[in-house]
């Protein structure tokens, strides 16, 4: 028989091995049906690896496609740490966005050092205040989060929609539902002239570590800690559990809020409708690949990134479909899932009637 | 003014609302019946897309209409038994584990259809369920039309109902499985099993939202669509609290979801250009969060939902 023993701490390289094994896994299943298919496995996965690694460029590529990711996986993983089931990333992004286009593309005319940090924390509010509402409703009626911020994701997405077709059309765009472009002023640098990598991959980085930071060595760090641990055992040692709430809803809103922003000014320059090709969804599989720890949000991003430019890689060269990626992602969520079970819990082979 | 109450008396508007409630009947029985066995099932959004291209495509490569929907069924049962054996035995985190069988299930299905029609302009279409044509029925004022446009496939939604809640109100095996979701102890006590219970009632829960999946692209529409879910299985599980868990409570939040989306679509010709179409389209998803704001307060989960078991351990 076996048994379940739980851990009382579990070793740093026991969790990165098995985030590492998860992502072998993902690939591994994925071969599955890729063989089903009949297309060559391994030509596609080395397709994918060449696609996501194999020069600078193809490199430069997936930290473009893994700035947005650290933001949404680090919402994910503070709220999940407060057990707050944040999986409405998806809309808070597009708030940011959409509070991006609507500071930054000529409302209000100042220096970039000016207009930079201004539509960064106009971003990072709109996020943050989309997620109060459902944790609002929770504290105060009881109401699952998980359903309510999954429905304003559809909610924002129709919203966004709207100001596009309307109040917020560029009348340049030839009939195209696209807000007008952000002023220079209020675009984020280029890290490498003529690459696509830009300034958010740093504010990213630099958010990921702050993160770390405030959650081990802060007061209110440790408190949300303690109530994503034990919510009941936390009130009952005085813990301020509502305001912890809040503040988790705050951050984590506002992290995914910054990927909007990030997404916009730094990259794309204007607001569409399909801005974001589900990375607020995606930014869930990356905190769980990270354990919640916000630094491993950096490498899981790096991961599921590659994956998904490696993908659209293969899929041009060989034709194989590039859901395959969708794949490999779902099926590292759940191995890495699995895989948690080996950190927090020893097993142990018990001959049974001695248990 | 009279337009929009007009409505209200076209034996279409009926007829649509049952067209739109049918899936959602299937997807709030499937998830109130995981959740009355203490599972949650966020799989259900692409467990619904699952069914609905498993479905559709066993038709599209021969089989008769019934196949495609025992195909359906029994591709969403064994989603249910990944989620199942995830978060029962192993009593993984039932959120995230949802989350991934839903992007499994989803990338899957377009995987799937990726590889079967690599490059085609417009998706292919089958011959789907053709309306009812039961003379007596047909014939009756007002309701008489309303009938006759549907389906069997609603039949089969209205007849789970009946069938879901005599099984759990009235059978042995109904009373185990409230047990279990309520007080898996006892369950064990009586020398049942928690795991095989739990693992069985989420396996047949996500057949039944296979199943409304498949209603959408073998009755309502005859062809998959990427995207045609479109957060219809989430609005179950928010519909699922709004019914208590009940069956008889399910199939009245349904239809009444079902109604409002019917009416928006045809108030939006009335008030279209007036109002933009997206205000009407956020309409059913703001409902759904009414509902379940105004419900949770006094809301009677079972005790034990989300809460893992492990046999001899509280």
């Amino acid at each position: 028989m076996i048994r379940f023993v739980p851990r009382a701490r579990t070793p740093v390289w026991l969790s990165v091995a098995v985030s590492i094994g998860a992502g072998l896994a993902a690939l591994a299943l994925t071969a599955i049906p890729l063989a089903l298919t009949g297309a060559p496995v391994f030509t596609a996965f080395a397709l994918m690896a060449q696609g996501a690694a194999g020069n600078g460029f193809a490199l430069a590529e997936t930290l473009t496609r893994a700035t947005p990711l650290i933001f949404t996986g680090l919402a994910a993983a503070v709220a999940f740490r407060a057990k707050l089931w944040n999986i409405g990333a998806e809309g808070q992004l597009y708030a940011g966005a959409l509070a991006t286009v609507a500071l930054g593309a000529g409302l209000i005319e100042a220096p970039s050092y000016v207009l930079v940090p201004l539509v960064l924390i106009g971003a990072a509010l709109a996020g943050a205040v989309l997620l109060l509402v459902p944790v609002l409703f929770k504290t105060r009626f009881g109401a699952d989060e998980v359903v309510v911020t999954l429905l304003l994701n559809f909610i924002v997405l129709l919203f966004v929609q709207m100001m596009l077709e309307g109040p917020m059309k560029d009348e340049m765009a030839l009939g195209w539902p696209q807000s007008a472009p952000v002023l220079d002023e209020a675009t984020l640098p280029k890290l490498v002239s003529g690459w696509r990598l830009h300034g958010g991959l740093v504010l990213a980085i630099l958010a990921a570590v702050a993160l770390h930071v405030f959650i081990t060595r802060t007061v209110w760090g440790f408190r949300i800690r303690a109530v994503g641990e034990n919510a009941r055992a936390a009130r009952y040692a005085g813990l301020p559990v509502g305001k912890a709430m809040a503040l988790v809803g705050l951050l984590s809103g506002g992290l995914a809020g910054l990927a909007g922003a990030s997404e916009v000014a730094g990259l794309k320059g204007y607001l569409t409708a399909d801005l974001s090709p589900g990375f607020g969804y995606a930014g869930i599989v990356v905190a769980t690949l990270a354990n919640l720890s916000p630094l491993g949000v950096i490498p899981a991003a790096l991961f599921v990134a590659g994956v998904f430019v490696g993908a659209d890689s293969m899929s041009r060269a060989i034709g194989v479909s590039n859901y395959l990626a969708d794949l490999v992602v779902a099926f590292a969520l759940l191995s890495v899932l699995v895989g948690g079970l080996l950190t927090r819990f020893r097993i142990v082979f018990v001959r049974r009637g001695t248990a | 003014m009279w337009e929009a109450l007009d409505i209200l008396t076209q034996a279409n508007f009926w007829a649509a609302t049952i067209r739109i409630a049918t899936p959602l009947i299937f997807g709030v029985l499937g998830a109130l019946l995981c959740e009355r066995a203490g599972v949650l099932n966020l799989g259900i959004e692409g467990i619904f897309v699952a069914g609905a291209m498993s479905g559709w495509l066993a038709v599209y490569l021969g089989l008769p209409l019934w196949g495609g929907v025992v195909v359906a069924a029994l591709v969403g049962a064994l989603f249910g038994l990944v989620h199942g054996v995830l978060t029962v035995p192993l009593g993984l985190s039932q959120h995230v584990t949802g989350i991934g069988v839903t992007l499994l299930a989803t990338s899957m299905a377009y995987f799937g259809y990726r590889v079967a029609f690599p490059n085609v302009a417009t998706p292919p279409r089958i011959e789907a369920f053709a309306p009812l044509d039961v003379p007596l029925i047909g014939d009756l004022p007002f309701i008489g039309p309303i009938l006759a446009q549907q389906t069997g496939f609603t039949v089969l939604a209205f007849a789970c109902v009946g069938v879901l809640a005599f099984v759990l109100a009235r059978t042995p095996l109904g009373l185990a499985l409230r047990a279990v979701g309520d007080n898996p102890e006892a369950v064990e006590a009586q020398g049942l099993s928690v795991v095989a219970l739990r693992i069985g009632a989420v396996m047949a829960g996500s057949a039944l939202m296979a199943l409304g999946g498949a209603f959408l692209t073998l009755s309502a529409f005859n062809a998959f669509y990427f995207g045609m879910i479109n957060g219809r299985g989430w609005v179950c599980i928010a519909l699922t609290v709004f019914a208590s868990w009940r069956p008889g409570k399910a199939l009245l939040g349904a239809l009444l979801f079902g109604a409002l989306d019917a009416y928006q679509l045809r108030i939006q010709t009335i008030a279209g250009g007036v109002v933009p179409s997206q205000i009407f389209l956020m309409l059913p998803y703001i409902f759904s969060i009414a509902a379940l704001v105004l419900v949770a307060r006094r809301a009677d989960y079972p005790r034990a939902l989300m809460k893992p078991y492990f046999k001899g351990q509280r």
